[in-house]
């Protein structure tokens, strides 16, 4: 196996696919979003309770899922301006594939920025996050 | 026809593309269902129809023209004697056999058949044989049926009977060879079946094109398409096989040059076919492409190519049966090079980034048979598919490249 597979498929990002730590739809949440890949049928659903606390259910690849599961971790406690300045950043990093110090974990997705058709995978959970973000201020 | 003796190694040096490297390893192209590659002759007929002889066909009364009029018209000639068509008028040029699907449900399929007709496609279409006809649906008041497949993915007869039992079905559109499981459908039987009810019957032949002799003669079906990339040609070029009398009987699909008798400003007259159904200047070099790729086939036969892939096929099914948690998707008795799976412990398309870090190509995704996915219990597997240069130490490359990824994923 090449070196930039290994690269892309950190433990960190295979870990994550096989064992969610923020899977799982929540008994109570206050908004929700969801995101499907077209070309793959992938799809994953963002779940978000004032205070920061975000959950998902991903059903696709391991890019997906952890990139799902790093998100729900790194945006714990965060406000919905916080999060969507997160995204930014964090979309920035899958397409340069340049690092950025302040998304710490997220940096380990850095590797999609070599397979373009893959960016999609790793930016979904993100687009379903600011869905549900959207509703939750709609509701107010 | 004067064939050359089979000998994958020597047909791969036909094959520049296959001498390339993909990051530092050396390609192996298993993704020939999606587009497969193209043999020198091809490259060098389009360059030299470039570099010699080029001008545009039918219009002209020059030098140039004329050459080049020929040539295009020698590959309808060539593509009518593949298909052992009755005719060359038979053999209509399209873009690609998506376009000659949209050309039948639009010419054909408003005007010989009625709202109320019903149209009968099987669950396992690609989908360019099944959204023309949701759309001939919508616009005009056919009825629109699905014929179920069993598990096995084969067609499942019982209920194609009961679609054509009230006697409304006027048209089968079904698949020739399936682009996600690999299964022919008995396509004589089919035409046989459906004549015998007062429908007409189209085969979408994409797949199966490549991998078996067709006798639209002998098979008696209406109506033939198929795509000239998959066959080793150029993109831009495809074909609609149709009867004379149904092909007579249709209204143009576009409307332009070449396809008319005569114009006034208030209406115009209609060529006979195969020009009443070719608009505008055609895919000139394509065509003649297309001509050249089927002189190359046929050189090495579709018998010799059958014979290969169906071992290539045996190989890698057993291949793929030795991965534990590795399942292939459909089990036809009958059925051609083109394995479809899904691993429990890597999604698709992890399977296909990793395999491509070691040069290997496949396809991922639903391949464009979204309903057929759903129908398999699956969102999304991986392709690999073989074509006549595949060769058995391409397929034992794959195996070691799951066999690794199983190991990233364990």
């Amino acid at each position: 196996m090449s070196s930039t597979a290994q690269e892309l498929y950190r433990a960190l990002i295979v870990e994550r696919s096989k064992a969610p730590r923020f899977g799982g739809r929540p008994e109570v949440f206050d908004a929700q979003g969801q995101g499907e890949n077209a070309m793959c049928g992938d799809r994953v659903q963002v779940f978000w309770q004032r205070g920061g606390v975000v959950r998902h259910e991903a059903h696709g690849c391991a890019i997906l899922t952890a990139s799902a599961d790093l998100m729900a971790q790194a945006v714990a406690g965060k406000s919905p301006a916080q999060m969507a300045a997160m995204r930014g950043a964090f979309e920035e990093v899958v397409t340069s594939g340049m690092e950025n110090p302040a998304l710490g974990d997220l940096n380990a997705l850095a590797g999609v920025a070599q397979y373009r058709a893959r960016i999609r995978c790793a930016t979904l959970p993100w687009a379903a996050l600011e869905e549900a973000l959207k509703e939750g201020q709609l509701h107010g | 026809m004067s064939t050359r003796a089979f000998n994958v190694s020597e047909i791969r040096k036909d094959f520049p593309i296959l001498t390339q490297q993909v990051h530092g390893r050396k390609l192996v192209f298993l993704d020939s269902a999606a587009s497969a590659q193209k043999p020198r002759v091809v490259i060098d007929a389009m360059v030299r129809v470039m570099e010699l002889q080029y001008a545009n066909v039918h219009r002209g009364l020059h030098w140039m023209s004329e050459r080049t009029s020929d040539a295009y018209e020698a590959a309808r000639d060539k593509v009518a004697a593949f298909l052992n068509a009755r005719a060359r008028e038979e053999i209509v040029f399209t873009r690609n056999a998506t376009e000659s699907i949209n050309l039948v449900a639009y010419s054909y399929g408003r005007t010989a058949l009625r709202p109320g007709d019903a149209v009968v496609v099987s669950q396992m279409e690609h989908h360019a044989n099944l959204v023309p006809w949701q759309i001939l649906r919508d616009a005009h008041g056919v009825e629109l049926r699905i014929a179920k497949i069993t598990d096995s993915g084969e067609l499942d007869w019982e209920s194609l009977e009961a679609q054509f039992a009230d006697g409304k079905v006027k048209l089968l559109a079904i698949t020739h060879m399936s682009n996600v499981l690999g299964s022919y459908t008995p396509a004589e039987r089919l035409v046989a079946f459906a004549h015998a009810r007062g429908a007409k019957v189209l085969l979408d032949g994409c797949q199966a094109i490549v991998h078996r002799a067709v006798d639209v003669q002998a098979l008696d079906v209406d109506f033939y398409v198929f795509s000239g990339h998959k066959l080793y040609g150029p993109t831009g070029i495809g074909v609609l096989y149709a009867k004379r009398e149904i092909l007579e009987a249709m209204p143009p699909f576009l409307a332009g040059g070449e396809m008319i008798d005569s114009v006034s400003y208030e209406r115009a007259t209609w060529a006979p076919p195969p020009h009443r159904f070719e608009a505008g200047t055609p895919a000139i070099i394509e065509t003649i492409g297309l001509g050249a790729a089927i002189d190359y086939v046929q050189a090495i036969g579709l018998d010799a190519i059958a014979a290969h892939e169906r071992e290539l096929t045996a190989y890698g099914l057993k291949m793929l049966a030795g991965i534990e948690g590795l399942r292939v998707l459909g089990s036809a008795q009958d059925r051609g090079g083109v394995l479809t799976f899904t691993m429990e412990d890597a999604h698709a398309h992890d399977i296909a980034t990793l395999l491509d870090r070691q040069g290997i190509a496949v396809r991922a995704g639903r391949h464009c048979a979204e309903p057929l996915m759903g129908r398999m219990g699956v969102s999304a597997a991986a392709r690999a598919s073989f074509a006549l240069y595949t060769t058995v130490e391409e397929i034992d490359a794959l195996g070691e490249g799951l066999a690794r990824i199983k190991q990233i994923f364990k």
